[in-house]
């Protein structure tokens, strides 16, 4: 009798075990941004309609970056998609690692795509990944303390007006600092920041011959300047702040003025998490006259590694969450601020996004970024924020990293820009470029 | 006794364990060995299948020659060193006092112990924004109601900050240690001294601390074992900034950030090096100890 019932139990659990396996089943590497996350929560009204189960793995963007890199340079299999940046796709697509997005539906309507991110998402022409939202970096700041501070932001201000603004918000007996900007070592947190004001300086990495630039002059004013501005104007230990540490002392009410990620403008003026939801304006990010303005261009896209068996199902769910339906499913359940931004262009000529306070400075931002022409003087390669060659992540956190210890003062500025010039040109000597 | 025909039995059965153990060593060693020889560039489409170029000692010579190697031994030692020393002075402190009877002794214990078993990763993170951060932390808010100006501590004293935050995980494990050993140390001796007019700091450097002896070779030799790698508490707080990137980090680096894991199996190489030449020290520092 127990031997019959343990027969059954085991039959029971063997059949148990076999049906998710009929059933497909997708594993998605993801990061943990705001809009991913209300992805998710959408997640089961996909398997609703297909059929096909999702399994998320989301990570933070540091992690992430780690996980899916050693995933597809060792062939490791274990994500059917991946969420990767503008740096990752034109080089992992040049190495064959990715599934090409030539064939997706008609309904899916791939020209629709804003031509930036298409452009920043592709080699050769091929599209390989499909942005799920694009961002490029803008100003926001508190309007009622601008008031206070008895000044105006023009549209397209400059760094010296951000420099005076900042002085004249800051208010350190009642907390508030007058800008907050990214100091944290890592290439895609301090790292891309300090990159795009120097753009805006007329610095660049490289010159032509892929020599590192950090001993020029415009490094040097760009460092100074950025360091005495927070010296100034600063929250404390700003040296270990990203793009979270920022966004959630902004909604504290502690910063004055934010330059940093458009996407972050729905996270701001959202009441449920920010308790200064009514008073934000924004501007396009700051130059200094040279005709580079200081913002990057990023997106997270959706990306198939080659070699997946689940290849016909990877691509159904990524026409699903980055398709024109998936926008308004998310307009109609949480409001259009919400939606997933700088991806289509059809949203920028929706009369009910248009409305939304932050969308056409989304745009006119993601529209001032050029990739292919980031810099004052001419560069022999292609990225504003980065540069897109293998090796840069690695150089670019070690600069970082040297840039992170100058802001701490734990070294002088020119200290900083030595040991990143040494150390940028003995990697490429490494790599072959030199 | 055993006879020559059961010995060799005992050996036959033995043997399976040996060869997994030596396995388990000896083939992530050999690969890294061979990995340290090659130029391996798995972004530039190095890989096993199609073949690793041979580069000879390129990868140790370009390791040894970065200027961020010798800042990291540093950094590894003065990590590794000041741990060591709070985790050993405060333990023997902290092992005397709950040796002690007093009321609550049994949930003190438990509570003294609970911080080894929080994951570093865990413990890092309330560490650096519960604790440490300069505008939301505790440590910023008990500043401020003292009217000083709160510290940035992770990136104006990172090295210690990162002692501290791996000291309090380690101390537990110190303090159980000598824990048991004071309490297997005969109480008639300790009397026995008291009548004879020792003073109690006297009887804790001629009797407590010679009995602890033993222990504390063993807490530094085990601890040191463990420090010499440690990860994520770096990795979580300052990301290898602020003179934080010990050689773990620095391997870390070079393999995942700049997908060099020809130049990241060179520095591995070294770090083996160095944990035997640091092991190699302690031992003969603290091997009198061992022997008595």
């Amino acid at each position: 009798m127990q031997f019959k019932n343990l027969l059954g139990a085991a039959t029971a659990l063997a059949l148990f075990a076999t049906t998710p396996a009929l059933a497909q089943t997708i594993t998605i590497a993801t990061v943990n941004n705001g809009d991913m996350i209300r992805m998710q929560g959408y997640t089961d009204q996909f398997t609703a309609d297909t059929g096909i189960k999702v399994e998320w793995v989301t990570l933070e963007e540091n992690v992430l970056r780690q996980r899916v890199t050693t995933d597809i340079t060792t062939k490791g299999g274990q994500f059917d998609i991946m969420t990767i940046g503008m740096y990752e796709t034109p080089i992992w697509g040049a190495n064959g690692w990715l599934v090409p997005l030539n064939d997706l539906s008609a309904e899916y309507d791939v020209d629709d795509i804003l031509p930036a991110m298409r452009g920043g998402l592709s080699h050769d022409g091929t599209l390989y990944a499909a942005p799920f939202y694009g961002e490029s970096s803008m100003v926001m700041y508190r309007t009622d303390l601008m008031k206070k501070a008895g000044l105006e932001m023009p549209t397209a201000p400059t760094w010296e007006f951000i420099r005076k603004a900042a002085i004249a918000m800051t208010d350190r007996a009642s907390d508030v600092n007058g800008v907050c900007l990214r100091g944290k070592a890592g290439w895609g947190e301090g790292g891309a920041f300090i990159t795009v004001t120097a753009n805006s300086f007329g610095a660049r990495w490289f010159d032509e011959d892929w020599n590192a630039q950090f001993d020029q002059p415009e490094w040097a004013a760009a460092l100074n300047f950025y360091v005495d501005l927070m010296k100034q104007a600063g929250p404390p230990g700003y040296s270990t702040n990203g793009f979270n540490e920022n966004l959630s002392l902004f909604q504290q009410g502690k910063c004055g003025m934010w330059i940093d990620a458009t996407v972050a403008a729905s996270f701001v003026t959202n009441p449920k998490d920010s308790s200064v939801a009514d008073k934000v304006g924004f501007a396009l990010a700051p130059d200094t006259g040279l005709g580079k303005r200081s913002n990057w261009l990023w997106a997270w896209a959706l990306a198939i590694p080659a070699g997946t068996k689940q290849e016909a199902a990877a691509k159904t769910f990524i026409e699903w969450a980055t398709s024109k339906e998936y926008i308004e499913l998310v307009a109609a359940k949480e409001g259009w601020a919400n939606v997933p931004p700088g991806a289509r262009t059809s949203l920028y000529a929706n009369p009910e996004y248009q409305k939304v306070s932050f969308a056409k400075m989304t745009l006119d931002s993601i529209n001032a970024a050029d990739p292919t022409n980031p810099t004052v003087k001419p560069v022999p390669y292609v990225g504003i924020q980065f540069v897109a060659i293998p090796e840069f992540a690695g150089i670019a956190t070690e600069v970082s990293q040297e840039f992170s210890a100058a802001y701490a003062g734990q070294q002088s500025v020119e200290d900083a820009l030595a040991k990143a010039q040494a150390l940028t040109n003995d990697a490429m000597e490494a790599a072959g470029y030199r | 006794m055993a006879t020559q025909h059961a010995r060799s039995a005992a050996r036959l059965m033995m043997a399976p364990a040996v060869v997994l153990l030596l396995g388990w060593m000896l083939v992530p060693l050999t690969m890294t060995l061979y990995f340290s020889f090659t130029k391996y560039l798995p972004l530039r489409g190095d890989s096993l299948d199609r073949g690793l170029d041979w580069v000879g000692f390129a990868n140790y010579a370009r390791f040894l020659g970065s200027s961020s190697f010798w800042p990291s031994v540093q950094a590894t030692l003065i990590i590794v060193g000041g741990v060591l020393i709070v985790t050993v002075v405060l333990g023997i402190l902290l092992a005397i006092l709950l040796d002690q009877p007093f009321w609550g002794q049994g949930i003190v214990r438990l509570l003294v112990i609970a911080p080894f078993f929080v994951m570093p990763t865990v413990s890092a993170l309330v560490w650096k924004n519960m604790f440490m951060d300069p505008v939301n932390g505790i440590l910023a808010h008990l500043w401020r109601f003292f009217g000083a100006q709160p510290v940035s501590w992770l990136s104006d004293a990172s090295v210690q900050s990162i002692v501290l935050i791996v000291s309090w995980q380690w101390l537990p494990f110190a303090t159980l240690i000598l824990l048991t050993a004071i309490q297997s140390l005969n109480s008639e001796q300790l009397e026995a001294a008291e009548m004879d007019g020792a003073s109690p700091l006297e009887r804790f450097w001629h009797i407590v601390l010679p009995h602890l002896s033993r222990a504390i070779t063993i807490v530094v030799l085990i601890q040191t074992i463990f420090l010499l790698s440690i990860f994520a508490e770096i990795f979580v707080t300052t990301g290898g900034a602020f003179g934080t990137r010990t050689l773990t980090y620095l391997i870390f680096q070079r393999v995942v950030d700049s997908q060099n894991i020809g130049l990241g199996s060179a520095g591995g190489v070294y770090a083996i090096i160095l944990a035997n030449i640091v092991a190699f020290f302690l031992m003969r520092i603290v091997g009198s100890n061992l022997d008595r």
